[in-house]
């Protein structure tokens, strides 16, 4: 008995150092005098790793530029260092990898790329106090949780379904919606029918598939039927390639509108000489039109090649944290996250500016059309 | 206890001295976790614990009566959505937890009864191939009820679930408990730890009972079972809403300790890697199938490191540790069946079986 | 009633693929009475396989008549898929022919889970696409509904490969004994029928089918992806229990049927539930059906002599 007692009084007593010891270790990364680390995350892994790299690139390419420009923040020279982690576009896996980057000591997160992975993780960034920008989520959800370290780069859902649906009304009276039923198609495709209706048009079906299908000619003979002008698809390139496909084999002849989701060379690759005149949105505005735009297409293609979609949006997002950083004159994530809603910015996808919940404040939305093969800009509507 | 009785007094105070030095060092795990991998790690083996839940209930179902089911995840989104339903700004209800998970559990039993009752005539890879079915009805139920009528917010899901509060202590804060300061994963570790503790009691006492021994007596020859006047239908029954009791109580844990619910969270995948939990730990074994839960969830999360290593061996990553994974997987599950189709820690009756059918 | 004879068309042409894939499960389930699951991954082996046959062809050769290019993948895919077939049932099969039934049901899944893996470490996450110019572009209007040339062809093969099979099964020797091992493998065995072989065969002849199956769909779709196998096996499978699991004529009407039934409940369920029901459930159908014949008629609609075990 003596003996287990003895046991038992150890293994507390070790268990108590070894957790002590954690406790420092903690507090000496928040205030240490190493690199500054800002987390980015997104999938690194599985069928979205392309685009979630993207963001790690765009986030690193803006990161080594402001490292080169030597800061000097809080009268100390400071260097910078993204810790990249792999979320899998997966809720959970989401949350586990927000607490390794909290644990890390991070001072903001730039992340993630799907609003299903960026919304759970948002309320650990929000209970450790970590700012946080997202690049690419685009659920109204996202920044209506009321976390006050919830910020985004890129337009939500409303934003984009307004112009979209609005475009959608201008280009034909009677429109059909398909939509993936995932959280971004769905999001998307439900404020576009508010918006075509509320322009006035006749939204005259409403139909869903889902992002694994590739057989869509059921639900076009039932839109054909209803003889509709333009038809919006809210969802993927891989899915809309099909449709576009299936909708020449059925002989209609609607205009095919999308969102971002849509608008990438893939889609044109998978649906070859069916793409053209195909119309597809993607938010703020053409590389080109910016003043810093084409020098950062220079940029990041000489690093890391094509930019993929969201590269721009993660670059900018880096840019506007150290920017409040900066202002505040600390990397402390409670000073400086007063200065991030004060943000007044022109990076290379338009000017940025938080409203109060967090959400980009007035994003212009450009529209592209596929034409000889290539997605060319139509216009920039303002909203 | 008849077991204890017949060791002598020294080995009795042995087998109590461990006992005692397994609940301290559960009891300590989570900190000794933190301070040397970090914080995140304590929320792995808080999932670890969700999964050990999830594999035990199956583990009735599978282990047990031999039925092969491919759709149990749906019983998990089965009591993760009645949580988040009945938790959350979605319906502006805020209901205490001790009615919210009985409510689960037992919605999730219920519809454990309705999958059984029509499938009770089939066996084997029919079975399995019904209830993936099944599984996946459900899901796509919870992926499109949002219109016309908006019951689960469809594939947006569901945020800012309430957490799980004990008569007004929340575990979705930190908080000092005698001293010590204990975070919102440190918190939950101790209530899924109980829970486990709880699901891991029932199932011994089920193994050893009547009813156990029932569900062992069907899977090994319904035929004879029925002969020997066991009521092969209520007993197949119940093994299907044991096992979804166990799924919706793990639910309401998951949506309570994530705070966010989605479709996709619900998928296949999901179920078969529950199913690989226990094939690869030891059907119808306890200590196999709590291995296995452990296993299938901290392997992923070791195998990230295979990327750092990867880089330092070859410059650059050759196989994403996330395909590595799944690969790896579909490889043990068929190198198990080949090789040692009772699993890691095989049950002894198992094991028996195994061998006279390879003889 | 255009509308109708367009559902009609898209419900025969999806429909012909599920019976493809279908006849592989009920081949190999009359003999074995066992689910292959990795089936609808040899389908999207096979898809692969030709894609990138004809990939590589149309960059080297790239003024070779399109149907050849489109011939020669598939002359590759054929006998690959073959291969893929005979392996999967020695390496996971076979050793377990006597186990319990569960054994070789997860095998099947580690197998599918595998191939799946490889296919995507091979070919990549993304969607590869088909290159549509090699083959005929023509739209035909009949009775106001339209179908292009790679649909009619689709529909002509599935016929005539189901009339070489029934042909196979029923008046060759091979066929005698597919037959013989059916009813019982070791009575077969004793007069002198090669059982093993036998059953290599079946799944041989199989993953053939799923070869062919998984080329016509990436023509008729314009694209293949690593994860497509899956949920086609699923619904093939499904309408093979529709027809009656073990049963060649059950096999394709049970496919035909099946196609029909998702593209008419797709097209029409809005409609008839006053929209509180919509496409979103055309995946369900599949499964509804296979529970309702399970459940009300678990021999299927022709149904065959062995089906005790269900």
């Amino acid at each position: 008995m003596k003996s287990s007692l003895l046991a038992l009084s150890i293994a507390l007593a070790v268990g108590l150092t070894v957790s002590a010891c954690g406790d420092k270790k903690e507090g000496a990364a928040a205030g240490g005098n190493g690199p500054v680390k800002i987390g980015q995350s997104s999938p690194l892994t599985g069928p979205q790793a392309h685009i979630g790299k993207d963001n790690d690139n765009g986030a690193r390419l803006a990161i080594d530029e402001i490292n080169a420009s030597k800061p000097v923040i809080g009268g100390k020279p400071v260097t910078f260092e993204v810790m990249s982690e792999d979320d899998q576009a997966d809720p959970k896996t989401a949350t586990i990898v927000a607490q390794r980057m909290v644990d890390a000591g991070i001072v903001g997160v730039i992340g993630h790329l799907n609003s299903g992975a960026t919304i759970p993780a948002a309320k650990i960034y929000s209970d450790n106090n970590i700012p946080q920008i997202s690049p690419s989520a685009t659920a109204i959800k996202y920044t209506a949780q009321g976390f006050k370290t919830a910020y985004r780069v890129m337009t939500n859902d409303e934003q984009q379904g307004k112009v979209l649906g609005a475009y959608a009304a201008k280009l034909g009276k009677k429109v059909a919606i398909i939509d993936d039923q995932t959280a971004y198609g769905q999001g998307l495709a439900a404020e576009v029918e508010k918006a075509a209706k509320a322009a006035g048009a006749e939204v005259v079906a409403v139909e869903h598939t889902n992002d694994k299908a590739s057989d869509f000619s059921a639900i076009l003979t039932s839109i054909k039927g209803k003889a509709p002008d333009v038809i919006f698809f809210g969802g993927m390139d891989p899915q809309a390639a099909p449709i576009n496909k299936q909708m020449r084999q059925l002989g209609m002849t609607a205009q095919l509108l999308g969102g971002d989701g849509m608008q990438t060379p893939k889609f044109i690759e998978l649906a070859g000489a069916d793409a053209e005149g195909a119309i597809a949105s993607i938010p703020g505005l053409p590389l080109d039109k910016m003043p810093k735009g084409t020098d950062f297409k220079q940029k990041f293609e000489a690093k890391y090649g094509q930019i993929q979609l969201y590269a721009p949006y993660a670059y900018d997002a880096a840019y506007v944290m150290v920017d409040a950083m900066k202002r505040a004159d600390s990397t402390d994530p409670a000073k400086y996250l007063p200065e991030l809603a004060k943000t007044s910015y022109e990076g290379v996808t338009g000017k940025i500016s938080f409203d109060a919940k967090g959400d980009l404040t007035s994003g212009p939305i450009t529209l592209y059309k596929v034409q000889g093969g290539k997605w060319e800009t139509l216009e920039t509507v303002q909203p | 206890m008849n077991v204890l009785d017949t060791l002598t007094g020294k080995a009795k105070s042995r087998v109590w001295l461990t006992a005692a030095l397994l609940l301290l060092g559960l009891v300590l795990l989570p900190f000794l976790v933190e301070a040397s991998l970090g914080k995140s790690w304590v929320r792995i083996i808080d999932l670890a614990l969700l999964y050990i839940m999830l594999a035990l209930g199956l583990n009735i179902v599978v282990g047990y009566a031999g039925l092969l089911d491919l759709g149990y995840v749906a019983f998990y989104a089965v009591g993760a959505y009645c949580w988040a339903l009945l938790a959350s700004p979605q319906f502006g209800l805020n209901l205490p937890f001790w009615i919210i998970l009985p409510a689960g559990a037992a919605i999730a039993a219920l519809f454990g009864v309705l999958l059984g009752t029509p499938t009770l005539r089939l066996r084997g890879d029919y079975l399995a191939i019904v209830t993936l079915g099944f599984g996946e009805i459900i899901r796509i139920f919870i992926n499109n009820l949002n219109a016309p009528i908006n019951i689960t917010n469809g594939p947006q899901g569901i945020t800012l679930i309430e957490p799980m509060s004990i008569f007004g202590f929340s575990l979705g804060k930190t908080q000092d408990v005698l001293g010590l300061t204990l975070s919102s994963p440190h918190l939950y570790y101790y209530l899924f730890l109980l829970c486990v503790a709880l699901v891991v009691f029932v199932c011994v006492r089920l193994e050893n009972s009547r009813i156990g021994r029932a569900w062992v007596a069907i899977r090994e020859d319904e035929m004879a079972a029925a002969a020997a006047g066991i009521n092969t239908r209520n007993i197949k029954l119940l093994a299907f809403a044991m096992g979804a009791t166990f799924g919706g109580l793990s639910g309401g844990l998951f949506a309570s300790f994530q705070g966010f619910v989605s479709p996709e969270s619900f998928n296949l995948m999901e179920s078969i890697m529950i199913l690989s939990m226990i094939v690869l730990g030891g059907m119808g074994n306890i200590p196999g199938v709590i291995l296995g839960a452990i296993l299938v969830t901290v392997i992923p999360e070791a195998l990230r490191y295979t990327g750092d290593l990867q880089r330092v061996l070859f410059g650059q990553v050759y196989i994403d540790p996330a395909d590595l994974r799944m690969l790896l997987f579909g490889i043990a599950l068929v190198m198990m069946m080949l090789f040692r189709p009772a699993g890691l820690l095989p049950s002894k009756q198992r094991k028996r079986e195994f061998a006279e059918d390879a003889a | 009633m255009d509308i109708f004879a367009q559902q009609l068309i898209n419900g025969l042409v999806l429909g012909s693929v599920y019976a493809l894939v279908a006849l592989g499960y009920t081949l190999v389930y009359g003999i074995l009475e066992l689910i292959n699951f990795a089936h609808g991954e040899t389908t999207m082996m096979g898809s692969m396989i030709a894609l990138a046959v004809i990939g590589a062809l149309f960059g080297v050769a790239p003024d070779l008549p399109g149907i050849v290019i489109v011939l020669t993948g598939l002359l590759v895919a054929i006998p690959a898929c073959m291969l893929l077939g005979y392996s999967i049932e020695r390496v996971a099969y076979r050793p377990l022919r006597h186990a319990p039934r569960l054994a070789p049901l997860i095998t099947a899944i580690g197998i599918s889970i595998v191939l799946q893996n490889v296919a995507m470490l091979i070919w990549g996450k993304q969607y590869i696409a088909f290159p549509t110019t090699l083959l005929p572009q023509g739209r035909h209007e009949i009775l106001g509904a339209s179908i292009t040339d790679v649909q009619i062809a689709i529909l002509v093969l599935t016929v005539a490969i189901m009339a070489g099979l029934v042909i196979l099964v029923n008046r060759t020797r091979l066929g005698r004994a597919m037959r013989a091992t059916a009813q019982a493998p070791a009575v077969a065995q004793l007069m002198g029928v090669n059982v093993n072989a036998v059953i290599s065969a079946t799944f041989i002849i199989g993953s053939a089918l799923a070869a062919i199956a998984g080329v016509m769909v990436s023509a008729n779709y314009g694209q293949a992806h690593y994860y497509m196998g899956f949920l086609l096996g699923l619904k093939a499978f499904s309408a093979a229990v529709l027809g009656g699991i073990g049963n060649l004529a059950g096999a394709m009407l049970g496919g035909l049927l099946l196609g029909v039934i998702e593209a008419l409940g797709a097209g029409y369920i809005g409609d008839l539930t006053g929209g509180f029901l919509g496409s979103h459930y055309q995946d369900i159908f599949a499964f509804m059906v296979l529970i309702l014949v399970l459940t009300l008629k678990p021999s299927g609609l022709l149904g065959s002599k062995s089906v005790e075990r269900a």
